[in-house]
């Protein structure tokens, strides 16, 4: 089933164009929780035979990442009563242009990576390089509260490709204590979200500036 | 056995949550702590020299640097519960109920970053740890420690999350390599002069960055001002020598792979420039530093750059770099509770309010003061040993550039940090400065003295259980390939 592979991996990156351009936070999050789909649907194109405890991580990578860390932060944005992210560092346009960039450094990158000859020509490195790079992107130029941890989300994405390189290596409960450690993240991250905007009337981390050299 | 270290403090996590008084539940934490003395006191003295004890299948060990950080870890922590309920008496004005079960969430996770014996598991509890600790920085739910707050949990969960990437590319090492795949510690260990030589060097650098940020090496250490500037002086405390001594170790066992494979130059050096940098940048910022909280966590950024040079200098050093884990740990002990507590009397932690501390809290500013002696390295106290033991251990190795520039750096750090805290604690209270109604008290103050009790000790005599504990882990830090 590798062969289809490849087109997932492409909507994969598809998707952090979308979450790299769009201002709408209700768009990204719909983008980020697409593509935690995407992450569970390939995994069993890689490991076809995982067996009943590789569904079951599927499972619960599907329903955290596709739906319950989603609805989060819908919630956190609802209760922040927030639309869009306002100015970014670096306008949607450059973010565009600069994710594209990434992506065509991290493929070219990979090439000249000592890859085992099994992964030489599947795309997953690259992609997982450039989800990386466009995770980081977002939070370093995102100001948004919401959205750097959408940033965040990306970032994790992207690791969470180049770990399907090596599901053997990754046993069930370390695979289970890292998604744990991930939702509690997004959990802390939210309420804090929803402090935010309590205490300034926004959640744009701009006013969180009062600590400053 | 080894369950119990984990199982214990998420006991009592559960038992403070449960416990309805405010007033009742921060004697808990004393309680714990002592708790988990006893049994981390069993566990390392029932081993003796005969087999590690271990659990899930191997993926807990505890080794002879896990035995020191542990042991180090579990002291520390219930010298910090002393202060807590005495403190937290005087913040009955805030619910305390989380504060005291993440206390013990940390205290858990702590204990099993340093029994982990697979990568993978060592991430989890790492990651945890910052988890964990988030809700104690908001302690004071202002717009301060918000940002605060914000800052650490953003910072070290992408700096974990490379340590992430590094992990798997670490495993990919063995994959490329042809061996099966895993992040089991000791077979990494073994098989590490197979491992695919570019991926280890990456998976060092990610992991070093990653962790590194845990520890708050410069320039990963943006979150660090911040978060011990906000946090309650116990949280400060807990950070500066608990989750980051724990991040130390989680870089060690990185450089124990690297070491065992053929790329302990690699990584040394790049320990050694990190180590520097981070005092340089520390000594740069320590200088003008108008709050005094903050310029502790300089010194923790200072503190840190010396551990990771102490281990890429090699040799003697990284015993005296083990040494000074525990040095660094306690003294950061007394100064942050004596800062706390100063900060308290105040009302103010700006330089510019606070003068003749001595005069106002005697026992808390005398402590901050010898606290400070201490930390830059004065005879007698402890962290004058270890820094010796490093800078002599340069010097003997014919390191002299590393040796020249660290006591350079050292000799800032102390003129630049005096020059803060001298002003503070002498002289007079300031004309119209509001007295606050803190006052020194044992339950204050008492758990500061035995801390510096034992820097002090530490620095006049070494007892041979940590002789010998010390000399192993260095040894397994340094040994034959």
């Amino acid at each position: 089933m590798v062969q289809y592979l490849d087109p997932l991996l492409i909507m994969g990156l598809v998707l952090n164009f979308v979450a790299l351009g769009v201002s709408r936070i209700r768009g990204v999050i719909n983008a980020v929780a697409a593509q935690g789909v995407l992450l569970g649907a390939m995994t069993i194109m890689i490991h076809p035979a995982i067996g009943v405890r590789g569904v079951l991580l599927v499972g619960s990578t599907v329903v955290l990442k596709g739906f319950v860390i989603p609805r989060l932060l819908v919630h956190a944005m609802r209760e922040a009563n927030i639309q869009h992210e306002v100015k970014p560092v670096v306008d949607y346009m450059s973010s565009l242009v600069l994710g594209a960039v990434g992506t065509g450094l991290a493929l070219v990158f990979s090439y000249s990576l000592p890859l085992a000859e099994e992964h030489r020509h599947l795309l997953l490195v690259p992609a997982s390089l450039a989800t990386v790079w466009a995770g980081f992107l977002m939070l370093t130029t995102r100001k948004k509260a919401i959205m750097q941890v959408l940033g965040y989300l990306v970032l994790e994405n992207g690791i969470f490709l180049f770990g399907l390189l090596l599901l053997e290596a990754m046993p069930f409960l370390v695979e289970v204590g890292i998604l744990l450690d991930l939702f509690t993240g997004v959990f802390v991250m939210g309420i804090i979200v929803h402090h935010i905007s309590r205490e300034f009337a926004s959640t744009s981390t701009e006013h969180l500036s009062e600590l400053r050299e | 056995m080894i369950y119990a270290i984990i199982l214990l403090p998420l006991v009592m996590a559960v038992a403070c949550i449960a416990l309805p008084s405010d007033r009742l539940r921060p004697w808990l934490l004393p309680v714990g702590g002592l708790g988990q003395v006893v049994l981390v006191g069993w566990v390392i003295a029932g081993m003796g020299s005969g087999p590690p004890v271990t659990g899930l299948g191997g993926w807990l060990l505890l080794d002879p640097l896990g035995k020191l950080v542990l042991g180090f870890l579990t002291l520390f922590f219930f010298l910090c519960s002393l202060y807590a309920p005495g403190y937290l008496a005087l913040r009955l004005d805030r619910p305390n109920r989380m504060f005291c079960a993440n206390l013990f969430a940390v205290q858990a996770m702590m204990s099993l970053v340093t029994i982990s014996y697979h990568l993978g598991l060592m991430w989890v509890a790492m990651e945890a740890t910052t988890l964990a600790s988030a809700p104690l920085l908001y302690f004071n739910h202002n717009a301060r420690s918000l940002e605060a707050t914000w800052k650490y949990l953003l910072i070290g969960s992408v700096g974990i999350a490379l340590a992430l990437l590094g992990s798997f590319f670490l495993a990919y090492s063995m994959l490329k390599a042809g061996l099966e795949s895993t992040l089991v510690f000791d077979q990494l260990v073994r098989d590490a002069p197979d491992l695919s030589a570019p991926w280890l060097r990456a998976a060092f650098v990610l992991l070093f960055i990653g962790y590194g940020t845990k520890m708050g090496l410069a320039p990963m250490h943006t979150w660090k001002p911040d978060a011990y500037g906000e946090a309650p002086g116990i949280v400060g405390t807990l950070l500066a020598g608990g989750i980051t001594s724990c991040a130390f170790l989680a870089v060690l066992r990185i450089y124990q792979i690297c070491r065992a494979g053929a790329d302990a130059d690699f990584a040394r050096e790049i320990m050694v420039f990190m180590g520097l940098f981070s005092m340089a940048v520390a000594a740069v910022f320590m200088a003008r530093q108008r709050d005094f909280k903050r310029m502790l966590a300089y010194s923790s950024v200072e503190h840190m750059g010396i551990l990771v040079l102490g281990v890429g200098l090699g040799g003697l050093a990284v015993y005296g770099a083990l040494l000074h884990l525990i040095n660094n740990g306690l003294t950061k002990g007394v100064l942050f509770l004596s800062a706390g507590n100063i900060h308290r009397a105040y009302g103010s932690k700006v330089t510019d309010d606070v003068h003749g501390a001595i005069r106002r809290v005697p026992l808390s500013g005398s402590l901050f003061l010898a606290g400070f002696f201490a930390i830059t390295g004065s005879p007698p106290f402890g962290p004058f040993v270890s820094e010796f033991t490093i800078a002599s251990a340069a010097a003997a190795s014919g390191q002299y550039l590393a040796c020249g520039l660290f006591l350079t750096l050292l000799a800032v750090v102390f003129v630049g940090m005096g020059a803060t805290i001298l002003p503070l604690v002498q002289g007079s209270p300031p004309e119209g400065s509001p007295a606050t109604s803190f006052r020194d008290s044992l339950s204050t103050a008492g758990p500061i003295v035995l801390m510096l009790a034992l820097v002090l000790v530490l620095g006049i005599y070494i007892p041979p259980p940590l002789e010998s504990l010390l000399r192993e882990a260095a040894a397994s830090l340094e040994g034959t390939r």
